[in-house]
């Protein structure tokens, strides 16, 4: 049986129906999870993925048609840990925003916005022997949603991890410090606590910056449950 | 450098944290220790995420297909809805499903038969049949412990979802009566994990996040 704490810490993450989140009232459940003292070896084994496409972690390149992505290049660098502080290699961490101007290439998407011809916004990588991962990438725009009368999304960068098994899956959105649009979205103020929430607030790093070239942010993940993370199985992948 | 007032540690280090002139606008105290909160993935991750279910030329590193012609077992498809509160069915889901081989042992490394035991899906209506469905082609799990029922993980996932939801799909003609966390649910709500076989090999499992029959999810 897994060794893992078996829940997540609902006092830490954002409330299921958040009203001033519309769409969370017609989707978020209506009950409370159920508790199991057990589930099975799943919930901290790793899926098995294939190699990831080469260069899959360079946004500002793996859309490239005729040249570089408009916008403020970035580095986007940061650990992930388990909730006992242990770093968590060999996660899939995926990445997907909006361009420059605040535009995804998304169908579905109406903002009228430009799209960069050589951004697509997507990108992936997988966490190393110490837990780290890299992206190099533009600065997303904010862009307007339907939520409510101007409203605003601060500009974000959605995160997809699956760590060591299901206990580890997390789907968030990073943000960066200083956006005045922070105190206005709903999807960020869902979580109640403002020190929790500002766990999704990623840290301006000039010591990482790399000079003529981008600034860093930082986003350190730390994932709930606290499953083994063995290291000699971290070279799956490479 | 001079004694200017309030210019003699200009170390960042020195500053006091981060907190005072990072976070001006986040209207809120410090960043305190402990799991990352979770948000929705929003609208916009089918290009990244899923991208063959909504017909993306793009790169994918999983399919709904989990089960390629090498991998011995019995083959099945799983294929449903995801209902909101008001019964529409969601047309941005992602769900994603985690399962044993037909022995019960889990993929832990690439294998030489492609089984990976991991797939997702958008539940858009470009997908198969156009009628926002997920679905899975596999193999039928084993058993991963002695006496608890096969069973397929599901992580299901959409816009105005601020916490991803987990949960379990049984099949009916197993023997289900001593598995241990299905023992674990209310007995009529158990239903809402068990499969409908609708053909051979072929079971439709339908997700309700609201009403009568909602659901049940796990606090994992
Ligand atoms: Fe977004």
């Amino acid at each position: 049986m897994a060794e893992s704490r078996s829940g997540r810490r609902w006092s830490d993450s954002p409330s299921t129906i958040f009203p001033d989140y519309k769409s969370s009232i017609q989707r978020g459940p209506g009950k409370a999870p159920i508790s199991v003292p057990g589930w099975d070896r799943s919930l901290s084994l790793r899926p098995v993925w294939p190699q990831l496409p080469e260069g899959d972690a360079d946004l500002t390149a793996n859309g490239r048609v005729n040249g570089d992505p408009i916008g403020e290049r970035i580095l986007l660098e940061g650990g992930l840990t388990d909730e006992a502080g242990r770093p968590v290699p060999g996660a899939l961490v995926e990445i997907w925003q909006a361009n420059a101007a605040g535009r995804y290439i998304h169908r579905e998407e109406r903002h009228p916005a430009p799209l960069d011809p050589n951004f697509l916004g997507a990108g992936r990588a997988v966490s190393d022997a110490g837990g780290s991962y890299r992206f190099v990438t533009v600065k997303p725009g904010s862009y307007p949603w339907n939520n409510h009368r101007n409203a605003w999304r601060p500009a974000h960068i959605h995160f997809s991890i699956f760590g060591a098994g299901i206990a580890q899956r997390l789907i968030t959105q990073m943000y960066f410090p200083g956006d005045p649009t922070l105190p206005y979205d709903p999807i960020f103020n869902a979580t109640a606590d403002a020190a929790v929430r500002n766990r999704l607030i990623a840290r301006f790093s000039m010591e990482e910056s790399v000079p003529n070239w981008a600034h860093c942010y930082r986003f350190d993940i730390v994932l709930s449950g606290s499953a083994a993370t063995p290291f000699e199985e971290e070279q799956d992948h490479d | 450098m001079t004694d200017l007032p309030g210019f003699g540690r200009m170390n960042p280090k020195d500053r006091g944290g981060p907190h005072d002139y990072l976070y001006p606008d986040a209207g809120s105290g410090p960043v305190s220790a402990g799991p990352t909160p979770s948000q929705t993935l929003g609208p916009f991750f089918a290009y990244g995420l899923t991208p063959g279910a909504y017909g993306y030329p793009l790169p994918e590193i999983h399919s709904n297909d989990l089960a390629g012609p090498a991998v011995a077992g019995s083959r099945i498809t799983v294929e449903g809805q995801v209902f909101d509160a008001a019964g529409v069915p969601v047309h941005d889901a992602m769900v994603e499903i985690l399962q044993a081989d037909g022995q019960g042992a889990y993929a832990e490394r690439p294998r030489n038969d492609g089984f990976t035991g991991y797939g997702r899906f958008g539940t858009g209506s470009e997908g198969p049949g156009g009628d926002k469905r997920f679905l899975f082609r596999t193999i039928k799990p084993g058993a991963t412990e002695p006496g608890a029922a096969p069973f397929i993980a599901a992580i299901l996932t959409m816009r105005g979802l601020l916490n991803h939801c987990i949960t379990r799909i049984y099949f009916p003609e197993d023997a289900l009566a001593q598995d241990p966390v299905l023992a674990a649910v209310p007995e009529e709500r158990r239903r809402t994990l068990i499969a409908e076989a609708i053909g051979p090999g072929h079971y439709r499992f339908d997700i309700r996040m609201r009403g009568e029959r909602e659901t049940v999810f796990f606090d994992v």
